[in-house]
């Protein structure tokens, strides 16, 4: 069963409609939202609690249960951060939230900072993303002016909505690293505890969650929470944005239900696998951090969180990255390694290090030059980035290489076969 | 981590037009009161635009002024984030190629060889007649429209080695093609056409 439009938030994916606030309007947004302000602060946390919304930035952490840690009676000024530094490869769904429906995030915004008694928001637009910022503002500008928000706005909730960006560095994706960012210093990850929920930005409580997240809220809120639970599978529900990149005929993005089967996504909507399913060699299902999971167990999968983890990949972001059988997915890996070697803050040494060791083994490995007992240094290595960082990154870096040697072993050893023989022959 | 660092050629001064600087100003007022270091992106961002593309250190140390951050941690800032150009780019366009896996997979490899054979063979050089530069980077989070480019404020997608070049040609002309999907395509809609959102997905009456 294919989701129905009418069960579809984000109406304008694709841009053919007006992004300004008369078009948000004509599709739902803004519908009064001062209704839903006026039910209270723990209505709107509840009514997403018990819509079992999960984080839609990688870590599927309950939206509603993070809220609920935001302190009640504190001096301080609560904030609320919207992660808009969108940088996980793969990942291209608040691009287009940004740029064609930034209403319903700005509306979410409110929503969000209400319930958690913020009154201020400021949303982190990865630096690259200019056109999306330029869109962004213009949007809040029109809600400024439209008495939407601001002081005195028409929902009687003082709401400042500033709009920031950042300068190329995939680590401030980081919910901490994003926090010294905006406070004017390099993108460093922060331990944790303390958590930002206590000592977030200029050492105030503060949220800091992804943009589809919060962009759903409103229509969470407006359809009801057993609206949007019922769709998708227990403990993964509602719609998702999938974003389809690599080898499909038609790479795309779209709205979906969450546990929607891999297969029916790809033939869908995206035209299935270049060369039909059987030319399928692996899938990333959730950006590149996520492990990739070779065609055997593809047939049947479903995306959604529970059934990725426990194939030890994960749902992540939803980036769906397809590799046919044309693809060197030593060489593919290799790419990820880099990147990873090429993001690392440089503030832990395992992953400092580790990072760039792991990428070069993976060059030399691409072309053979390496012995079969390398292939179990590599994981141990990995196991040694894994879990011995501050932040995730280090796991990110670990994850793509432990799936490349869990599921195609085979195939790194008979490159050193070959490279072996090629060798042997031009000795003799 | 990637070393950066600065230009052994830099201008003695540099200085805000009165526009930018009104614009700054502005823009550290978005933060609170005594938090005005926020500023430092956005800021060095705007200086490096006037710059023509890149970041002199005396603009470093005037941001530094402005903000009441010492040199240093501005220095660091700069170095630190990838998107601040250290030495003098393309007078027409600075060209960023996508080069990570999911723009690999469909051929990005093939848009560096472009940029070698035409702009320079060494990324961060300039091409013989200054108007060009070009530097593989990183996701660029346009994955579903890939491989892609960016240059400036503009991204250039679902590119071929062709489209590229007629893309290049554009910017040397001092023409350059209109952004977006180099096919024709809207935004990240299956080329084939919308499979969802019968009523929304189709140009407006």
């Amino acid at each position: 069963m294919a989701l129905s439009d009418k069960d579809r938030i984000f109406k304008n994916l694709y841009g053919f409609q007006d992004w300004k606030l008369a078009g948000a309007r004509a599709r739902g947004a803004w519908d009064n939202t001062k209704a839903l302000i006026d039910k209270g602060h723990d209505w709107i946390i509840n009514e997403i609690k018990s819509s079992g919304l999960r984080g839609r930035g990688g870590a599927g952490f309950p939206t509603g249960l993070k809220w609920s840690f935001m302190p009640k009676n504190d001096p301080r000024p609560s904030y609320l951060v919207i992660n808009a530094d969108e940088s996980e490869p793969g990942s291209c769904k608040d691009r287009e939230i940004m740029r064609h429906d930034p209403h319903l995030l700005i509306e979410g915004a409110l929503l969000a900072s209400f319930a958690m008694r913020a009154h201020t928001c400021y949303t982190y637009v990865r630096g690259e993303f200019m056109r999306e910022r330029e869109r962004l503002e213009a949007a809040v500008a029109e809600a400024y002016a439209a008495g939407l928000i601001g002081k005195d706005n028409d929902h009687g909730w003082d709401f400042d909505f500033v709009v920031h960006h950042g300068a190329g560095a995939y680590i401030c994706g980081e919910e901490t690293a994003l926090l010294e960012s905006l406070e004017g210093k390099k993108g460093m990850p922060r331990l944790k505890p303390p958590f930002p929920a206590n000592v977030g930005l200029y050492g105030a409580p503060t949220t800091v969650n992804n943009v589809e997240s919060i962009a759903v809220t409103g229509d969470i809120l407006r359809r009801g929470a057993t609206w949007f639970s019922a769709l998708g599978k227990p403990n993964n529900t509602g719609t998702k944005l999938f974003q389809i990149s690599g080898h499909v005929e038609q790479p795309c993005v779209v709205e979906e239900e969450m546990g929607i089967p891999l297969r029916e996504l790809l033939e869908r909507h995206a035209g299935g696998v270049r060369g039909g399913w059987s030319n399928l060699l692996a899938v990333i299902p959730g950006g590149s951090s996520m492990p990739l999971l070779p065609a055997s167990m593809c047939e049947t999968l479903t995306l959604d969180f529970d059934t990725l983890t426990k194939l030890k990949s994960g749902m992540g972001t939803a980036a769906v990255i397809v590799m046919d059988k044309s693809t060197d997915v030593i060489a593919a890996i290799r790419r990820i390694a880099y990147f990873y070697k090429h993001e690392s803050c440089g503030q832990c040494t395992p992953c400092r290090e580790g990072c760039g060791w792991m990428w070069r083994v993976l060059q030399r490995m691409e072309r053979g030059e390496a012995d079969k007992r390398e292939i179990d240094l590599l994981w141990d290595v990995t196991t040694r980035v894994e879990g011995h960082t501050i932040c995730a990154l280090g796991d990110a870096a670990a994850w793509p290489v432990q799936g490349l040697i869990r599921h195609f072993r085979s195939e790194i050893e008979a490159r050193i076969d070959r490279h072996r023989a090629a060798q042997k022959q031009a000795a003799e | 981590m990637s070393v950066r660092r600065l230009d052994a050629h830099q201008p003695a001064s540099f200085a805000f037009s009165p526009e930018n600087e009104a614009w700054a100003k502005a823009t550290i007022a978005k933060y609170p009161p005594g938090k005005q270091a926020s500023a430092v992106l956005p800021l060095l961002w705007r200086a490096q635009e006037q710059n023509g593309g890149w970041l002199p250190e005396p603009a470093m140390r005037l941001v530094a002024d402005m903000l009441g951050m010492a040199d240093i941690r501005v220095y660091e800032i700069a170095t630190f984030y990838t998107m601040f150009q250290l030495s003098p780019v393309g007078r027409k366009a600075h060209v960023w190629v996508c080069g990570t896996t999911p723009c690999m997979l469909r051929g990005a490899e093939a848009l560096v060889a472009v940029c070698k054979r035409r702009i320079s063979e060494e990324p961060h050089r300039l091409s013989k007649d200054g108007d060009f530069s070009w530097e593989e980077v990183e996701c660029l989070g346009v994955c579903a429209n890939a491989p892609m480019v960016q240059i400036g404020r503009d991204t250039y997608e679902d590119l071929t080695p062709e489209l590229f070049e007629n893309v290049l040609d554009g910017f040397a002309a001092g023409n350059p093609p209109k952004p977006g999907s180099q096919t024709g395509r809207q935004a990240s809609c299956p080329a084939g056409g919308a499979t969802t959102l019968a009523d929304f997905a189709k140009p407006r009456n």
